[in-house]
């Protein structure tokens, strides 16, 4: 039998407020087991901690149940108490009576009533509990960028600097990202590219560094400090090792019918293209829905321009098989699609555009070579609206935008505004917005010169439709301050459209088994505390996967994440979780259900001999559990039809007495 | 088509004792009465020939017997399969339970097997012989009468909906390959969707309070084969769960068949077997149901080492609260 102690904590009148502690204390004091049972405004605390601790030794205490916050705030320390008076650290229970009890009941009663059920589930678990120990497993010094935008290249960047390796995985032919794609960076308007092409080249020159571009994470197996990654490698029919990144194939390729992606669609580029002058690896790449020799077998120009010989049309994706102890993920974010916002035209009129478009067309290489024109009729522009907020902030339209705000859009907005009349003084600028919003470091000021300074029109209120005339585009819009309709004839729209993670995002955090939130952005193991990595262990987040974010903060994050990879990876063994599963092999069919869903790949199965009835003997093939693999999920305790398997720390007949014990 | 006989079967498991392929035969014995026929073990040729029996009664499902019987020794053990069988062997064999290397499967048709409680319904107690016929059988009994049958109103409950004619496994095949038969077996599976929630629950209620927790149907199943079963086992925290009152013995068939849930074949051998008479296989087929529209058309037991959709993953898979949502 074990001698329980029950500690309620009041946790100041978090929990007090709507739960009669004593109440509770008193009630549970009568629980089979329970031997001791107090409360304390914050056990948590020093005094608090002593509590419990002389509690143990006067009491001879075998077991603890602490009634408090979440087991995510303050198990670890409750553990640790008890550990210092001489307990296994397993043998304490924490009751969540704060997050699921008093935060969300109002009345006193219920909350009191609850709070009792909740400790109850709790002694009778500890009834049950056995002391454990916890192994050790080694680290894999390496680390995984997915991503080689901005974030996954700081990121990569400041692991390598601290001496470890790092591999950056990234889908498109070249690292860099959307800031690649951007001309001038708020609110300084430093060039974006000069900014951060000295970091692609820093990436490519650093000997710790692997780029695996073009390329795609497969499959994620393992766990902290032993991840085992499958990266597909597509195939360039480039070879990277060969090609010297002169782009004479680029010129001579007679396919030129190709949407250029990096411009957005709004010029071509050829079958073989390196995406940018600066893109890194400087390598090209065929793509194969266009190159008429990969389609038909006839051309083959490409190879005979190469001085390198770097062509193979006969290349294959490749699978790389990698170990790393940490993964961080990068995955950045896209504009949303506009297809489902008719009112603003983005389909009928060459002439409304996004803002990242907006930057290709200002952007010295960009398609018109940095002069603005309208993509039209390549006209310069005399009107330019600007709208806000398409698609951001739009709890009535769930459907096709986004209820968040996507936070940059205002600065960016400014930016535009600011550098057409600086360039362009004939030109009207108007700016149609809800709310400015400029919380950062020199961004109010800066918004304030684009309407001081440059004259820029803001006005608020939303523009209800964009109607293509002639060559004009009607814009008809409210203005709330003065509280009337305008009706303006702009040359160019501007849509300044929500952004939303990347689409590989979701099947990404599948596979590292990390959670995202309903909009997709990677969810943070504590909004304020732990805000840079996954609740997953050894999964860190670096940049807008994580929540929009400008470049600084994007480089902040990344930063971090780097730090906690490098304080991952610095540790030579990690304390691994006792609470794993183990077979009884005397009812293990072998039957394989736990080996198919185990995520871990923990399961392996070997052949033994059993006593059988009469005297005979018979080899069965029983499950076996490597405890250093196994994360303790318990996947393979509900797939056991046996119940052969169970899981330390949580077995199945703890569970079902909590189960009784809420139930009587 | 040649139809396969007593003799055939017969001749064939001589000729496999002989040649030593095999060292025991699985086949149907004669029992008591003309329909009592019970699976047993023969290695002579002269118990075959006295024994041996092949008829309209041979219902029992022998998968689940070779578990045990391949521990016994190291030589290959005979066993004739239905097309129905086979898919129970392919499951076993995808579950590991036992060594395919120590059987030889002889694939046989059939046309459907008789329920003797419908007989004993149409024809009254006191059977002594059934003759079979074209479309129907002779029934006679100790009074000397005679009574003939439609096949189609004597046939088990399974084989009125049976799902397939064809051996999906075997070594050898006896008389003619058949067909994946486009049944209607979740008729009645939807019958009971429709109820209301209370009738529904009146129906199992009135059905399931029928169960004396013989155990017959968990100990005939073919998923049912764990070393121990939970209900056997005080450490479950299962067993206690089925015992206490009335309502927690329902709990039996309702955990069985989650136990069972995704590698059930739907042989239909629980409710075979049901002294009680529950339409036991319409909680599995439930399931079946239920996993085809939630993950695609799967069958247990049509390939060996299939991934079942419930032990799988894919990135498509629906989410957990959509199966909810479209649950009856």
């Amino acid at each position: 039998m074990q001698r329980i102690g029950v500690f309620v904590c009041w946790c100041g009148s978090n929990i007090a407020g709507t739960v009669d502690v004593k109440a509770v204390a008193e009630a549970l004091r009568s629980e089979p087991g329970v031997v001791f049972s107090t409360d304390y405004q914050y056990m948590c605390s020093q005094a608090g901690q002593e509590i419990i601790k002389e509690a143990i030794k006067e009491h001879k205490l075998t077991g603890v149940v602490v009634c408090s916050c979440s087991p995510r705030m303050h198990e670890a320390t409750f553990r640790k108490t008890a550990q210092a008076a001489g307990l296994n650290p397993y043998m304490v229970e924490i009751a969540n009576i704060r997050e699921q009890c008093s935060w969300i009941h109002k009345d006193m009663e219920t909350g009191t009533q609850k709070a009792i059920i909740l400790g109850r589930a709790a002694v009778a678990k500890v009834n049950l509990n056995a002391p454990l120990i916890p192994g050790q497993t080694p680290v894999t010094k390496r680390a995984l960028v997915i991503g080689g935008g901005i974030a996954g290249i700081q990121t990569a960047l400041d692991i390598a600097e601290a001496g470890f390796p790092v591999d950056i995985v990234e889908k498109k032919p070249t690292i860099g990202g959307k800031m690649a794609q951007i001309d001038k960076t708020f609110p300084t308007l430093d060039c974006a590219a000069c900014i951060l092409t000295p970091k692609m080249v820093d990436v490519a020159q650093n000997e710790n560094i692997r780029i695996f571009s073009y390329s795609e994470v497969q499959e994620v197996k393992g766990f902290v400090g032993n991840f085992n990654v499958k990266i597909k490698k597509k195939a360039r029919f480039v070879k990277e090792d060969v090609c010297t990144g002169c782009g004479i194939c680029t010129e001579k390729c007679p396919q030129k019918k190709v949407p250029n992606e990096f411009n957005l669609g709004m010029d071509n580029r050829r079958a073989v293209y390196i995406p940018f002058a600066q893109a890194v690896p400087k390598v090209a790449t065929i793509d194969a829905d266009y190159c008429t020799m990969l389609k038909t077998g006839k051309c083959g120009l490409c190879a005979k321009v190469c001085t390198a010989g770097a062509i193979d049309y006969t290349q294959k994706d490749e699978i790389i098989e990698e170990q790393y102890g940490a993964i961080v993920a990068a995955t950045g974010f896209n504009p949303i699609s506009l297809d489902k916002f008719d009112e603003y035209a983005y389909n009928q009129s060459k002439d409304v555009i996004t803002s990242l478009e907006f930057e290709r067309l200002t952007n010295a290489a960009g398609p018109t070579a940095g002069k603005l024109l309208r993509p039209s009729d390549g006209k310069h522009p005399h009107t330019i609206v600007f709208v806000q907020c398409v698609g951001s902030r739009c709890a009535a339209c769930a459907d096709k935008g986004k209820e968040y705000c996507s936070k940059i859009c205002c600065m960016y907005t400014a930016k535009h505004a600011m550098l057409t009349r600086d360039k362009y003084p004939d030109t009207d600028v108007y700016v149609f917005y809800i709310d400015v919003r400029t919380p950062g470091k020199n961004f109010d000021e800066f918004y304030r010169r684009a309407v001081e300074e440059y004259g820029v029109h803001y006005i608020k209120g939303m523009v209800g439709k964009v109607s293509p005339q002639g060559d004009k585009l009607m814009v008809q819009a409210s203005d709330l301050l003065a509280n009337k309709q305008l009706h303006i004839e702009a040359d160019l729209v501007v849509l300044a459209a929500a952004i939303e993670p990347d689409k590989s995002a979701r099947s990404i955090a599948t596979m590292l088994t990390a959670s995202m939130d309903t909009n997709d952005f990677f969810t943070e193991a504590h909004p304020k505390l732990r805000p840079v990595e996954s609740p997953t262990a050894g999964v860190f987040l670096s940049g807008t996967c994580q929540g929009p974010k400008d470049i600084p903060e994007t480089v902040s994050q990344a930063s971090a994440a780097a730090a906690k990879v490098i304080g991952l990876l610095a540790k030579d063994k990690l304390t691994s979780n006792p609470c794993v599963a183990h077979a009884d092999e005397l009812m293990c069919n072998g039957c394989s259900s736990c080996a198919n869903v185990c995520p871990y790949g923990a399961i392996s199965y070997i052949d033994k001999e059993f006593r059988m009835p009469n005297r005979t003997t018979a080899i069965r093939r029983v499950a076996s559990v490597n405890p250093a693999v196994c994360q303790g999920c318990g996947a393979c305790t509900v797939a056991c039809p046996s119940g052969a398997m169970d899981l330390n720390g949580f077995e199945s007949a703890q569970i079902i007495a909590e189960v009784d014990a809420i139930c009587r | 088509m040649q139809k396969i006989t007593r003799e055939n079967l017969i001749n064939k498991a001589i000729e496999l004792l002989d040649n030593g392929t095999v060292s025991r035969v699985l086949g149907w014995k004669i029992g008591e009465f003309a329909y009592d026929v019970t699976p047993a073990v023969f290695t002579t040729k002269e118990d075959l020939q006295k024994d041996f029996i092949f008829d309209d009664f041979c219902n029992a499902n022998f998968s689940k017997y070779l578990i045990a019987e391949t521990r016994k020794a190291e030589e290959k053990v005979l066993v004739f399969l239905k097309p129905c069988d086979t898919y129970s062997f392919n499951q076993l064999l995808t579950e590991h339970r036992f060594s395919r290397e120590k059987v030889y499967a002889v694939g046989i048709p059939c046309e459907g097997m008789l329920d003797i409680g419908k007989i004993k319904a149409l024809a009254g107690e006191g059977i002594i012989d059934v003759i079979p016929g074209e479309g129907s059988i002779t029934v006679k009994n100790l009074y000397e009468e005679e009574k003939t049958l439609a096949y189609g109103d004597v046939l088990t409950e399974r084989c009125l909906s049976c799902k397939s004619k064809k051996h999906v496994v075997y070594d050898e095949l006896m008389g003619e390959e058949g067909d994946v038969i486009d049944s209607n077996r979740f008729d009645e599976v939807e019958k009971i969707e429709k109820m209301s929630a209370d009738e529904r629950f009146a129906f199992w209620q009135s059905q399931l309070s029928k169960c004396i927790r013989c155990n017959a149907c968990r100990d005939i199943c073919p998923a049912c084969t764990c070393e121990k079963c939970v209900f056997d086992n005080p450490k479950s925290s299962v067993n206690n769960k089925a015992i206490s009152d009335s309502f927690e013995e329902k709990m039996f068939h309702i955990i069985r068949a989650f136990h069972v849930a995704g590698r059930c074949t739907d042989c239909g051998e629980c409710s075979r077997v049901c002294p009680q008479g529950i339409p036991l296989h319409l909680l599995n087929r439930k399931f079946i149901k239920d996993i085809n529209s939630f993950y695609g058309d799967y069958q247990a037991g049509q390939e060996e080492g299939s991934r079942a959709p419930l032990i799988n993953y894919t990135f498509d898979d629906l989410e957990p609260g959509e199966a909810v949502g479209r649950g009856v």
